[in-house]
């Protein structure tokens, strides 16, 4: 068994989300609660800036839920730099116990999933989840420096410029952390780094699948079913094989990433990294939840485990994806 | 072994589904951004022949390639150069520029981690290969030369 | 000049195309067909003709690479092919460098 029922049905009480300028101007520009005017942030570096925006992330969740910084018992985090320091740094400033976690672009579906499952089994109160990405700072780690005059290839995603945060309690009011399914690495093969959506695709499909079966449910169940940056390619494939598995993915399926940027603003796939599902779950997601659009959401967000040294090595790109069931007014 | 089976129809099944885009446009951006490098290569070449008319022509030629090389990294280091290297691909690349870009993108990308961790290690992580390679051939060729030579 | 620099940077275009490599390889790859078209002799009737189209290009780099190597061999002897190749290219390397440098201290990268 990959699914876990939430006796206790942990909250998600406070959420914040917060995203670059380039971020600003896509669909869900205006679902995000701030809005950098520049992606540098007022810092010396990309990687300084990528910290202040989870500063602000988490600060901004832990005031939504109408809480002070003291109150909270564990910080959950993870992000894409070596050793996740982003993370690592942003505990450092709030003085709280703090949990590393690593899965890449699930990572918000991992901190959620993991806290949910402590304060389920009443070991904590008030926990942090939270996770980001910042264009610059993957750009220079796993590809090539910014001013490199070279073109893009049509199944490259951008990473985007984005972070999120949820404050999970069971005091409180928000959307419910029903089930949380957690997921297999799963690696197909691909070993093309400009095509992450193939890559991690099979996970989300695993996952998914083991999460309909273990449940019995049908994807009709739910309201959204959502994937974190599979991308057009990636989603489109993930529809393909979950049919082949027997579940079939309607018009209540859609993938942050894919629908992060317009056409027109290039960026081939879509937009991934882990800030794309965290600043969609906590932006739009919750607040929609909220108003009552949805009552029933599967969040399922993929991460691509691999480093460049792995995949100059010829390695090919594990993938994995953690499941949350997110339910509100049922 | 059945794993690698799997992978493999994996593969060629996403291979499939990559959508293909139509070669021509950016063949032909490259022809043309390429075509006028050269064209402008050949205008600062025919003006220091025309300033310097005493100057041997591998001196025109080596202060054509560094005037190139100034250009690309300014460019590079104002933030243009990657806008028409999106749109021109190889006819960027190909010509001097991009070996200019190659060394600028990555020094000004890398100041942060310090001028020498930072900037001199970085500075070679893309024309490293480059250099490493044309210097290893010409060795090369010279010492065959060299050995032709002797008989 | 225009026709054969385009028709050069096109052959790159179409191996990105179809080969994915990046554009490190294509790099090498030129330097590499410059080098050999030197030691066969074959780059200065092309030069004579093609002018900035073949110079331009990173080929020209590769070639003048064999070029300094194989005429240091002939006044130098064997030292000649150490000292040769960079001899010839050393504007070119120390200008890129020196540039690359330069900008570094001055601009910072931005997002694009």
């Amino acid at each position: 068994m990959q699914t876990f029922k939430l006796k206790n049905r942990p909250k998600i009480i406070g959420s914040y989300s917060i995203a670059g300028p380039k971020e600003g101007k896509g669909p869900f520009g205006k679902y995000f609660d701030y809005i950098m005017k520049c992606d540098r942030f007022g810092e010396k570096t990309y990687e300084q800036a990528e910290r202040k925006m989870l500063e602000i992330a988490v600060t901004g969740a832990i005031q939504n839920a109408g809480l002070m910084v003291s109150d909270i018992n564990l910080m959950l985090a993870g992000d894409l730099l070596n050793q996740i320091i982003s993370s690592s740094y942003t505990a450092r400033a709030f003085n709280m116990p703090f949990l590393g976690l690593f899965g890449a672009c699930s990572t918000m579906a991992e901190s959620l999933a993991v806290g949910a499952v402590l304060i389920n089994g009443g070991h904590y109160k008030n926990v942090v989840c939270a996770t980001g990405s910042h264009f610059s700072t993957a750009e220079r780690q796993f590809r090539f420096p910014l001013e490199l005059g070279c073109q893009r290839v049509p199944t490259s995603q951008w990473t985007v410029t984005a972070s999120g945060a949820s404050v999970l309690s069971l005091e409180g009011e928000g959307p419910e952390i029903a089930m949380v399914t957690f997921g297999k690495v799963i690696d197909l093969g691909i070993s093309d780094v400009n095509n992450m959506g193939a890559a991690m695709a099979p996970a989300a499909a695993d996952t998914l699948a083991a999460h309909f079966k273990e449940t019995k449910q049908n994807p009709e169940d739910y309201d959204l079913i959502v994937t974190g940056d599979l991308g057009k390619l990636g989603s489109e494939i993930l529809i393909d094989m979950l049919e082949a598995k027997g579940f079939k993915l309607g018009k209540n399926y859609s993938d942050c990433g894919h629908s992060f940027f317009t056409r027109k603003q290039d960026a081939m796939c879509g937009g991934s990294g882990c800030g794309a599902s965290a600043s969609v779950l906590n932006g739009y997601i919750i607040k929609k939840m909220k108003a009552g659009v949805f009552k029933r959401v599967l969040f399922a967000p993929t991460g691509a485990l691999m480093s460049p040294t792995a995949s100059q090595q010829g390695e090919s790109i594990p993938g994995i994806s953690h499941a949350i069931v997110l339910e509100m007014g049922v | 072994m059945k794993n690698e089976k799997l992978n493999e129809a994996y593969n060629a099944y996403v291979e499939a589904r990559i959508p293909k885009t139509k070669p021509w446009p950016s063949l032909f951006n490259a022809f043309w951004v390429g075509g006028l490098v050269c064209l402008l290569g050949q205008g600062i070449n025919e003006l220091i022949l025309y300033l310097f008319p005493s100057m041997a022509e591998q001196t025109a030629w080596a202060w054509t390639l560094v005037a190139l090389i100034f250009i690309a990294s300014f460019l590079t280091a104002v933030g243009v150069f990657d806008k028409i290297g999106k749109f021109a691909g190889a006819g960027t690349i190909v010509p001097i520029t991009g070996f200019s870009n190659s060394i600028a993108s990555p020094a000004i990308e890398f100041k942060h981690e310090g001028i020498i961790y930072g900037t001199c290690v970085k500075m070679f992580s893309i024309a490293g290969p480059v250099i490493v390679s044309g210097v290893v051939s010409s060795v090369l060729v010279g010492v065959i030369y060299y050995i032709v030579g002797l008989f | 000049m225009f026709l054969i620099g385009g028709l050069v940077c096109m052959l790159g275009q179409v191996l990105i195309i179809t080969t994915k490599i990046t554009s490190a390889r294509i790099l090498v790859l030129f330097v590499l067909i410059g080098v050999v078209l030197q030691a066969f002799n074959i780059f200065d009737p092309i030069s004579q003709f093609a002018q900035a189209g073949i110079n331009v290009p990173i080929i020209g780099f590769g070639a003048s690479l064999a070029k300094g190597a194989m005429s240091a061999v002939e006044s130098r002897g064997l030292l000649g092919a150490f000292t040769g190749g960079l001899e010839a290219t050393a504007a070119g390397i120390a200008a890129a460098v020196g540039f690359a440098f330069l900008f570094s201290l001055i601009f910072k990268s931005r997002t694009k």
